[in-house]
């Protein structure tokens, strides 16, 4: 269980990392234990996959600590342009 | 991609007999399971596991995962994907169960400053969670990192004798 919703994190992500797109979606049947997101932003630029990743986990540090299980793809700009052309 | 990793999943992986011989790590013995020392509780309880102890655990063998459950029977999905992925590219590897022992589920979140439980080390750095493994995966970047360390993917092996049988024809 957790207080947190689908739109809290898209938002929340959004303010803080200026997300070009971002879209959580709430897999635990709205109990808020389980999200996965697909994250795009300009901060993620240089940065290898795990420190993307330790971005939106520090990010969202207060929230994951009752957030059960948390799935997330990270891309820059450019790499969402060739995950869309796929 | 689809029908090399099926092809993996033949039972023909074995234990060789050197690993069964450690006190404390008892080896996959099921058919078909992919090689690995799973370590079993030490039924520690208290303080979490510290650092020096970390830096020796994430070094016991070239692949290290900290997973809830052990590879014969993963008690999450997360974990279970990740000894998925070590079976498709026949990776050996030890495998730690944090739901026996919480002194290493907090030394292991301590040690690398992540949030969440599967955690992979590759030759002693931490590489990710279940979605990084996934991702290296499809992408082709767990062949190389595995390549780093003298570990010759399967799903590589495979792909080369594909290509030999293609020169042949």
């Amino acid at each position: 269980m957790s207080k947190y919703d689908s739109k809290y994190l898209e938002e929340k992500l959004k303010r803080e990392l200026q997300t070009e797109y971002v879209s959580v979606t709430d897999e635990s049947d709205g109990c808020g234990g389980k999200f996965s997101a697909v994250i795009v932003s300009p901060a993620f630029s240089g940065k290898t996959l795990l420190q993307k990743h330790r971005l939106v986990n520090s990010t969202l540090s207060e929230e994951l600590k009752e957030i059960h299980a948390f799935s997330q793809k990270s891309y820059t700009p450019e790499e969402w342009e060739k995950v869309k052309a796929q | 991609m689809n029908r090399i990793c099926q092809s993996l999943l033949r039972p023909s992986y074995r234990i060789p007999a050197a690993l069964n011989g450690g006190a404390s790590a008892s080896a996959a013995t099921t058919p078909g399971s992919i090689l690995c020392r799973f370590f079993a509780a030490d039924a520690a309880t208290g303080a979490a596991v510290d650092k020096a102890t970390m830096d020796k655990l994430v070094r016991t063998n070239k692949v290290v995962v900290f997973m809830k459950g052990n590879p014969q029977a993963p008690r999450c999905g997360f974990s279970n994907a990740v000894v998925q992925i070590m079976r498709m590219h026949g990776v050996q590897y030890d495998a730690h169960d944090v739901l026996q022992n919480e002194s290493l589920r907090q030394g292991v979140k301590d040690y690398t400053d992540w949030p969440t439980i599967p955690q992979v080390f590759i030759d002693g750095e931490f590489v990710g969670g279940c979605d990084i493994l996934l991702q290296m995966h499809q992408s082709g970047d767990l062949i190389e990192e595995l390549k780093k360390v003298g570990i010759v993917s399967e799903l590589l092996k495979a792909e080369e004798a594909k290509q030999q049988d293609d020169k042949a024809k």
